[in-house]
């Protein structure tokens, strides 16, 4: 199960070498001057890039952003995301993926043949799938489940962490989260909309797996966190 | 007569909530949780070309000396939207069609002034959820007692009744330039005053403003 590839890339270049980071209020300014080009969560307004969210304000060469610290989940393209089947239409499913407007699942962006009537023996009701958005128009999000790692998640367990929080429980290239698949040795899928999905050998790696998101999902803002679990696992 | 009573400002207290801030002039205290942007049902309301901001502001029945009769009211809904009128200025809705932002605003403890107290506390609530905003908005009541203009109106000042009696004058501003987003008045006030009370709001304001940034700023490593 890796089916936080495509996060990764996202990942990397939030977390490589940010050169400057301060925390900023909607309206403050983050930077003056005419060199710096305003990136995701800021605004140009004359000679100043303005924030226009509550977030981390970040520096990378020329380019100002801010990444967002807490909030609801909005969908983007090509995000990997976790949701639950709610209905069985004749043509796909409809799938919660916790945030505005359901996710649709052509029964076409099926890995395989499926039969439109025997289509809930496939995914009925209630069943938990890992999918990646690949468009969003107007109104309505199409999902896919073709590609590795997504698909209908079985066994485990899933429970939420807040989805501004997703970036660092992965981690710079998938780092973070790999430390913890190596020391539960669970398998670790990461929707991008903040819900997690483990499984494991056994309960109790599992819900060590868990503690071990939870506590990186509660200490964000802690420098140095990959090493810093080091020692949690080994404490824990 | 410049003196607010003193502020306090505490943001994230609503876990379950995406953003939730309260606020606080003295012993009028005001929380406010922030949901969503989220679908928006009853689906006739939704809007392909815009989402839209949905406050509700009510007192707690036991926030007022007298109980206050649970649920919503004329004043509660009236307070509500023109709440909503106050923040939507700064708001870019047009980002998340189809959808509502719920506001929840309730004063657990009252003593005058609270509509503005909840809007201090809702625009720092938006931020708190992540929501794009232009700038944050403070707010803050101008009084008129007899003759002498005070800032932030307790509810002894309101219930003032000698001379030329009480005048409450609500008022929210965006915390940078001149764009006042409220402008309500109780009571009479001298056309020549005016613009003495919103130099006297714009000072308060600013106050205002350092304590929403601080508890905002202060929210990150808890």
């Amino acid at each position: 199960m890796n089916s936080i590839n495509e996060a990764h890339e996202a990942v990397e270049e939030e977390f490589s070498e940010p050169s400057k980071r301060s925390v900023v209020v909607p309206g403050e300014i983050v930077v003056s001057g005419e060199d710096y080009l305003p990136g995701e969560g800021v605004r140009r307004e004359g000679e100043n890039v303005v924030a226009s969210r509550f977030g981390l304000a970040e520096q990378l060469g020329r380019v100002v952003k801010v990444i967002p610290l807490t909030g609801a989940y909005v969908p983007r393209r090509n995000n990997v995301v976790i949701g639950r089947i709610t209905d069985v239409l004749h043509n796909g499913w409809l799938s919660d993926i916790d945030c505005p407007g359901n996710g649709f699942l052509p029964i076409a962006e099926s890995p395989r043949f499926i039969n439109q009537y025997e289509m809930d023996q496939f995914l009925a009701i209630g069943d938990i799938i890992s999918a990646k958005i690949w468009s969003i128009k107007g109104r309505g999000i199409d999902l896919t489940i073709k590609g590795k790692g997504l698909g209908k998640l079985e066994g485990g367990f899933i429970f939420r962490v807040s989805p501004s929080r997703v970036p660092r429980i992965i981690g710079r290239e998938g780092s973070m989260i790999g430390l913890i698949k190596d020391n539960t040795g669970c398998s670790i899928t990461l929707g991008q909309n903040g819900w997690v999905w483990i499984n494991g050998p056994d309960t109790e790696a599992m819900i060590r797996a868990r503690k071990a998101v939870q506590y990186i999902a509660d200490n964000v803002h802690i420098g140095g966190l990959t090493d810093h679990m080091d020692d949690w696992f080994k404490k824990n | 007569m410049n003196e607010m009573r003193p502020i306090m400002a505490k943001v994230g207290i609503i876990p379950n909530a995406d953003g939730s801030a309260m606020f606080s002039f003295g012993k009028t205290v005001a929380i406010a949780a922030v949901y969503g942007p989220r679908q928006l049902h009853p689906q006739h309301m939704q809007d392909p070309a815009t989402g839209i901001l949905r406050v509700n502001y009510d007192l707690l029945s036991f926030s007022v000396s007298d109980r206050k009769r649970p649920g919503p009211s004329r004043r509660s809904n009236e307070i509500s939207k023109m709440i909503e009128w106050a923040l939507i200025p700064v708001l870019n809705l047009k980002d998340f069609p189809n959808t509502v932002i719920d506001v929840q605003i309730y004063i657990p403890q009252a003593d005058a002034s609270t509509r503005v107290a909840g809007i201090n506390a809702a625009s720092m609530a938006l931020a708190h959820a992540g929501i794009p905003m232009k700038d944050l908005v403070c707010s803050v009541s101008v009084g008129k007692l007899d003759k002498e203009l005070v800032v932030d109106v307790d509810k002894e000042e309101e219930d003032f009744k000698e001379g030329e009696g009480a005048t409450d004058f609500p008022l929210a501003k965006v915390a940078h330039g001149d764009e006042f987003t409220l402008l309500q008045l109780d009571g009479k006030i001298q056309p020549e005053l005016i613009s003495k009370a919103l130099a006297m709001a714009s000072d308060a304001c600013d106050e205002i403003y350092e304590v929403q940034k601080k508890a905002l700023k202060g929210s990150v490593g808890e």
